[in-house]
């Protein structure tokens, strides 16, 4: 027990008495944590929408008022022709032309129909996918009106009456969506690296020689070597709840004592991840690109940017093995939705499981004599 | 006296294709200064990584203290002391906190064996706050011999510890490992330098994983089987192959500033070498008797070596 201690000690010292690790442990994280917050969103401002006014109406004027008029869209510029619309998309000018056909008002007084077209560059497609469904519904609202106005003796409501409502994330605040999975990556970042590149550079330096001369056991090695991480970046998430709660206002609903017991065992997953890595290479460089090879793929798939739901059957298969996307869900669900133990028991076993596999095959594969 | 401190025994160990060791056998007293002598490649730090528990044999087997390597290597770990070729210390902790580290980890405390580093730990006191990294070669030297011998180990293991230091420092170092002997600790070192054999009690001369001599370094000087000339020239380029044409001319080869050559005819007269080497066009001719080293006793063996091997092929 003592034995620990003083590797823990030692450890601590190196860890502090390296400048630039304090960097990396305590600002870094917290800059990460701020941009990213305030910028990874989905919602769409400002997009550029160009008119294509053929028919110049009352009608057509009445159609681009509505556009005008809501906060989303915003008036570039009124072209004469399809062509010059088309161009100023090309060019990135735009995002979103409505064209307006000739004889607009005329159709839709005679025939009660007529006929826009909305073009949308489907570049980024969720972008597109949100415009067209802004651009759809002022439609849908501008139909609703003409209907009104022009046929009130028909009876507009409709059969069936929709109320949408939003629950855990009422206004659907992005922040309140992203920084409880931005924790979960800092948490990560700093347990995966730190832990991988601490026992490689042990030997790459070889002073893991000196050490595995010594009656060190195998156990303490790998605690003294964990332990350490697994305080920093519990203090580290500890902190980061913190500036959740007073500078983003992020809800925390659940219990905090459950979070930060979700947390201890998800980072012996983590630690012990970064330990294997750093059994099986001989390099610095070979262990940063082994881990950030699993890492950019749990990220990208760990529905921390888009929804797994949305990903096609393998890749959700594959899923199951991407702690990073339990801990992310467990996470999420804590603090905006206030869920106990019992919600979120399959995704914490899992994370159990995967906590005992990594160190098992961290400490066998760590051998002192080769 | 007559104990045995560590034994090999046919030891053999292949990295791929390489064979860094094979089948060496050697056994070391207690309290005996040993000295593995041989250049880079010899299979020297093999040797002492089997001996250390960190590396096992392919086949063979080696006991340090009566202890198996493999099967007691954790009764080994705590007995010896371990100080490996490349300097192998935490650079980023102090000179004081790398001791206390290695102290502690051993259960023990500096001030409870101060008394068997305190000769060479007094060196690097004054710069016990100076990180190890900042310190030169020769006080990293004894910071890593200090931390290696700071859990009062019976046996040391010190893999080309004065490869890389100036020649007082290594004087120096030699001298501490006198008072270490004194002390009753089995001490095994190698070195690539040939000048350190002397200071040695046995040595075993190796060679690509093959041990060719082991003796105390005057009865290997002593066996040497025929007289050595030293001779010098203005030509010092065309003596090498100038004194080949002399007839029994067993070896020649460069030696600091002269020549050594070696001639197996029993009574051979020196002035031969005045009157071939006059022949010849040499000028300023100088020859003289000289005593063989353990450098000569290495050529000559490593010579015999190579035509056993050729004529084995």
């Amino acid at each position: 027990m003592r034995t620990i201690l003083y590797i823990l000690q030692k450890e601590f010292r190196q860890i502090f008495r390296e400048k630039a690790m304090l960097i990396i442990i305590f600002i870094i994280p917290m800059v990460q944590l701020t941009i990213l917050s305030f910028t990874a969103t989905f919602e769409i401002k400002n997009t550029n929408i160009a008119i294509i006014d053929h028919d110049h109406s009352h009608e057509s004027r009445n159609l681009i008022r509505k556009f005008e008029g809501s906060s989303f869209f915003t008036m570039s510029a009124f072209y004469d022709s399809y062509e010059q619309g088309a161009e100023a998309l090309k060019k990135g000018k735009v995002h979103q032309l409505l064209i307006i056909q000739p004889n607009f008002e005329k159709d839709l007084k005679r025939d009660g129909k007529a006929k826009v077209m909305v073009i949308t560059d489907a570049i980024n497609g969720s972008a597109a996918a949100i415009m067209s469904a802004y651009a759809h519904s002022i439609l849908m609202d501008f139909n609703k009106q003409l209907l009104v106005e022009d046929f009130p003796q028909l009876n507009v409501n409709d059969p069936i009456q929709i109320t949408v409502s939003n629950w855990y994330n009422p206004q659907l605040n992005y922040t309140t969506y992203m920084v409880p999975g931005i924790l979960v990556l800092l948490v990560t970042i700093i347990g995966m690296f730190l832990s991988g590149m601490n026992v490689v550079k042990e030997k790459e330096l070889g002073t893991i020689e000196q050490i595995n001369v010594t009656p060190i056991k195998k156990y303490q090695f790998v605690i003294g070597k964990l332990l350490p991480f697994w305080i920093i970046a519990m203090f580290e998430f500890s902190f980061g709840l913190v500036l959740a709660r007073f500078i983003f206002g992020v809800p925390m609903l659940g219990s905090i004592a459950l979070q930060l017991g979700t947390v201890s065992v998800y980072l012996i997953v983590v630690l012990g991840f970064g330990l294997f890595v750093s059994t099986i290479t001989d390099t610095m460089q070979q262990a940063m690109f082994i881990s950030w090879f699993f890492m950019v793929i749990f990220i990208l798939m760990s529905g921390l940017f888009t929804p797994v739901e949305s990903m096609p059957d393998w890749a959700q298969t594959v899923n199951t093995l991407n702690p990073i996307s339990y801990f992310i869900q467990i996470n999420r669900m804590i603090m905006l939705k206030g869920s106990v133990f019992s919600d979120f028991a399959q995704q914490f076993y899992s994370l159990v499981i995967y906590a005992v596999l990594m160190l098992t095959l961290s400490v066998w594969r760590y051998r002192k004599v080769a | 006296m007559n104990q045995k401190s560590v034994v090999l025994e046919n030891v053999s160990k292949s990295y791929e294709s390489v064979k860094a060791l094979t089948e060496v056998s050697v056994s070391i007293e207690k309290g005996e200064l040993f000295g593995f002598i041989g250049p880079d490649g010899a299979g020297k730090t093999t040797l002492f990584r089997i001996l250390s528990t960190l590396l096992n044999p392919d086949s063979g087997f080696a006991t340090v203290e009566g202890f198996n390597t493999i099967t007691d290597y954790k009764s080994i770990r705590k007995i010896v002391g371990y100080m490996p070729g490349k300097f192998s210390l935490y650079q980023d902790l102090t000179v004081e906190e790398n001791l206390k580290f290695f102290a502690s980890i051993y259960k023990t405390t500096i001030e409870e064996n101060y008394h068997l580093v305190s000769d060479i730990y007094r060196h690097i006191e004054p710069f016990k706050h100076r990180k190890a990294g900042k310190l030169s070669g020769g006080m990293k030297q004894k910071l890593a011999l200090s931390c290696a011998l700071i859990h009062k180990p019976e046996v040391l293991f010190l893999d080309e510890p004065t490869t890389g230091v100036d020649a007082v420092s290594r004087m120096e170092f030699w001298e501490m490992l006198k008072k270490l002997q004194v002390q009753g600790i089995t001490i095994l070192v190698s070195t690539p330098y040939m000048d350190e054999a002397a200071l040695c009690d046995r040595v075993a001369l190796m060679q690509k994983g093959h041990f060719m001599t082991i003796n105390t370094p005057q009865a290997i000087i002593d066996e040497f089987p025929m007289k050595i000339f030293g001779v010098k020239s203005n030509r010092m380029f065309d003596l090498l192959i100038d004194l080949q044409s002399i007839p029994s001319t067993e070896d020649v080869y460069r030696f600091g500033d002269v020549v050594h050559f070696l001639n197996n005819e029993t009574g051979f007269d020196m002035n031969v070498i005045y009157r071939v080497l006059k022949q010849k066009g040499h000028a300023e001719i100088v020859v003289h008797q000289v005593m063989p080293t353990i450098e000569d006793s290495f050529m000559l063996n490593m010579k015999k070596a190579d035509h056993f091997n050729a004529v084995m092929q």
